[in-house]
């Protein structure tokens, strides 16, 4: 009898905890900020985890980062259960349009995605936007096809069948690789198109980076695409890929942070694939953290503003971008930065400007 | 008196609150697959297009659906005779002893490893055996997927047949050899009929377990979201599909995946209900 007496008494001890856990989160508006949360896409997670890392010992504030996908940051946004989000790509003027109020885009670093390849021996191969599409497509199935040995005289191409290997969980990596194709080949955009999943004509689908990486390290004859940094990372040997100024580039920090030297919309919402700087890399993508213009939501604090601003505004600068490349990312050009720091300035709460 | 009585409310109490937790499971699906249904009406589960593309969204369940049956179905035809002698063999030839005792702690073992262990064995070690026999270019397939899922699911259909068989009453055998049978008269004709609605339960159990197992298959089908053309090709299953797809889902896709959720657990029960029809059949 008396077991279940204390059993009753812990249960409503419980309960009671549980409740009053629940009434005490509100917050003044004076109050203090201790922490700082945001969600969002996976590519750029460990360069996040590293710089958000570095400014919580400096700072003594608590900075956490949720890696749950682009799509899952967007809508903890929505929720408004984040201080910030994070994405791959850019929300579209629809996607603006169904958030609460409006939101500004800051772009933190640059990323590309690579086409990566198991062959015997090992050549670097070359590719244009043509056999992209021929391989990707499964037009072209074998790798002794004469048009992949035009664009690759004197190299040995084996006898050997072409496996397509792609991402088959959504992913912002499928989405800047989609984008690049349409812009190059119209086949691909009338019937496969731009998107986080597509619907592929043929291949092999696998998980995560690692999931196709393995697979193609796993198949010979496989060909598949990969976010840089974790081919950078591992090693794993990539293809120079045509640009559009005619250039076969090899995928590096270098050529990935050139792509973004081009022409910028103020609010830096811009895909940079198959981009018009000469020694750009074609497949790169900005990769984004995204904020609402008017801080003041959901009862948050002056400070709790202030501070997510000043933690944005750090993951721009000098001493967090050098950062980027220890993690096989590439930095932002200085164009990007100014861009970037014009979008922060336009920060308010309560409709007063915060810098 | 008192602690009789919170006893009682504590059961009640339990009891009720599993019922409301499966009840609003079912409830949830159901709210978050009607965007979907009405898009796409009973079209859903005939329809083999699964296109994510924005402006081009079309989703359907065949080719999911197909390849959840074909692959656990498989498995457990493969799985049937080594559950079934290793039923036999724990339950009547060798009920005690070092070796009996020994399988069943490997066996159990079975069931306590985890499902992406499985995963990772079946992509290193049982790939390239099938790549090397030429049954498959990649490795990669519903064949591959369902002997892995034989291997997973042989611990569920195994024990509770072993379980059974060994409860079938002595004094039957012992009448039956007493008229002269064999020792496999005695099986044939005593322990299966006494048994077979338990062995037969252990099966459909293990059928359950296949058609929800998620990690391994996903990295093993291959995740092609086409209607599979044989047992060697490539596949994808509900489960596989939910968990590949789900982290960046929105909109149609999302109600569209939440959809197959509930389909996949009309399904498991659907299963599940024949097995209990058959199992009162045997047992009539």
């Amino acid at each position: 009898m008396k077991k279940f007496q204390l059993l009753l008494t812990a249960l409503i001890a419980i309960a009671l905890m549980t409740s009053c856990g629940g009434s005490g989160k509100e917050k003044a508006s004076t109050e203090k900020a201790e922490a700082i949360t945001g969600a969002g896409a996976t590519f750029p997670q460990p360069f996040y985890n590293k710089i958000f890392k570095n400014y919580s010992s400096e700072k003594d504030l608590i900075v956490t980062y949720g890696g749950i996908g682009s799509g899952g940051g967007i809508r903890s946004l929505k929720d408004e259960i984040v201080d910030f989000g994070a994405s791959d790509a850019f929300l579209t003027d629809a996607k603006l349009a169904e958030m609460p109020s409006e939101v500004l885009h800051i772009p933190t670093c640059l990323g590309a995605v690579v086409a990566a390849y198991n062959l015997p021996e090992k050549p670097e191969l070359k590719f244009t936007a043509e056999l992209m599409e021929g391989i990707f497509m499964g037009k072209i199935t074998n790798w002794s096809d004469v048009r992949i040995a035009a664009v690759n005289p004197g190299i040995n191409l084996p006898d050997l069948a072409i496996t397509v290997v792609y991402r088959s969980d959504g992913s912002g990596t499928t989405f800047i690789f989609s984008d690049y194709m349409s812009k190059v080949s119209t086949d691909w955009k009338e019937n496969i198109g731009t998107g986080k999943a597509l619907q592929w004509p043929v291949g092999i689908g696998a998980k995560g980076n690692p999931g196709v990486a393995g697979t193609i390290g796993q198949t010979l004859g496989a060909i598949g695409y990969i976010g840089s940094e974790y081919a950078f990372a591992q090693g794993i040997p990539v293809a120079s890929i045509q640009n559009l100024a005619g250039n076969f580039i090899h995928p590096s920090v270098e050529s990935v942070s050139a792509a973004a030297k081009g022409e910028m919309p103020d609010d830096t919402r811009v895909s940079l694939t198959n981009t018009d700087a000469s020694d750009g890399y074609p497949i790169s993508s900005f990769t984004w953290l995204i904020i609402y213009k008017e801080q003041n939501y959901k009862n948050r604090s002056f400070d709790q503003a202030v501070q997510t601003i000043k933690l944005i505004d750090w993951a721009i600068s000098a001493d967090a971008q050098k950062e980027t490349t220890k993690v096989h990312y590439a930095p932002l050009p200085e164009s990007a930065v100014t861009k970037a720091k014009a979008v922060l300035s336009k920060v308010t709460y309560n409709g007063k400007a915060l810098n | 008196m008192n602690s009789e009585k919170i006893f009682r409310y504590l059961l009640i109490g339990s009891g009720v609150l599993i019922v409301f937790i499966a009840l609003g499971i079912i409830a949830t699906l159901f709210v978050g697959a009607i965007p979907s249904f009405k898009e796409f009406g009973f079209g859903f589960i005939y329809s083999s297009d699964w296109n994510p593309t924005q402006g081009r969204e079309s989703y359907g369940a065949l080719p999911f659906i197909i390849g959840t049956l074909v692959t656990s179905i498989l498995a457990l035809l493969i799985t049937f005779p080594f559950a079934f002698s290793i039923s036999l063999f724990l339950g009547e030839y060798f009920k005690n002893g070092k070796l009996p005792s020994f399988l069943r702690s490997v066996i159990d073992l079975l069931a306590g490893i985890p499902s992406v262990v499985y995963g990772l064995w079946g992509f290193y070690a049982l790939r390239p055996i099938i790549t090397d026999l030429g049954l498959n270019a990649q490795g990669f397939g519903i064949f591959t997927s369902s002997i892995v899922l034989a291997i997973m699911i042989i611990p569920y259909a195994s024990s509770l047949g072993s379980e059974v068989i060994s409860m079938v009453p002595g004094s039957l055998k012992e009448a039956a050899y007493s008229l002269g049978a064999t020792r496999f008269e005695v099986v044939k004709t005593v322990i299966i009929p006494n048994a077979g609605s338990g062995i037969f339960a252990g099966y459909i159990l293990a059928l359950g377990r296949a058609i929800g197992e998620t990690m391994a298959v996903t990295m093993l089908i291959g995740n092609s979201n086409r209607i599979p053309t044989g047992i060697f090709d490539l596949g994808n299953t509900m489960a596989s599909l939910i968990a590949n797809q789900f982290g960046e889902a929105e909109g149609l896709k999302y109600t569209s995946l939440v959809e197959i959720g509930l389909l996949l657990f009309i399904i498991t029960g659907v299963v599940n209900y024949i097995g209990k029809l058959i199992m009162k059949k045997l047992s009539a």
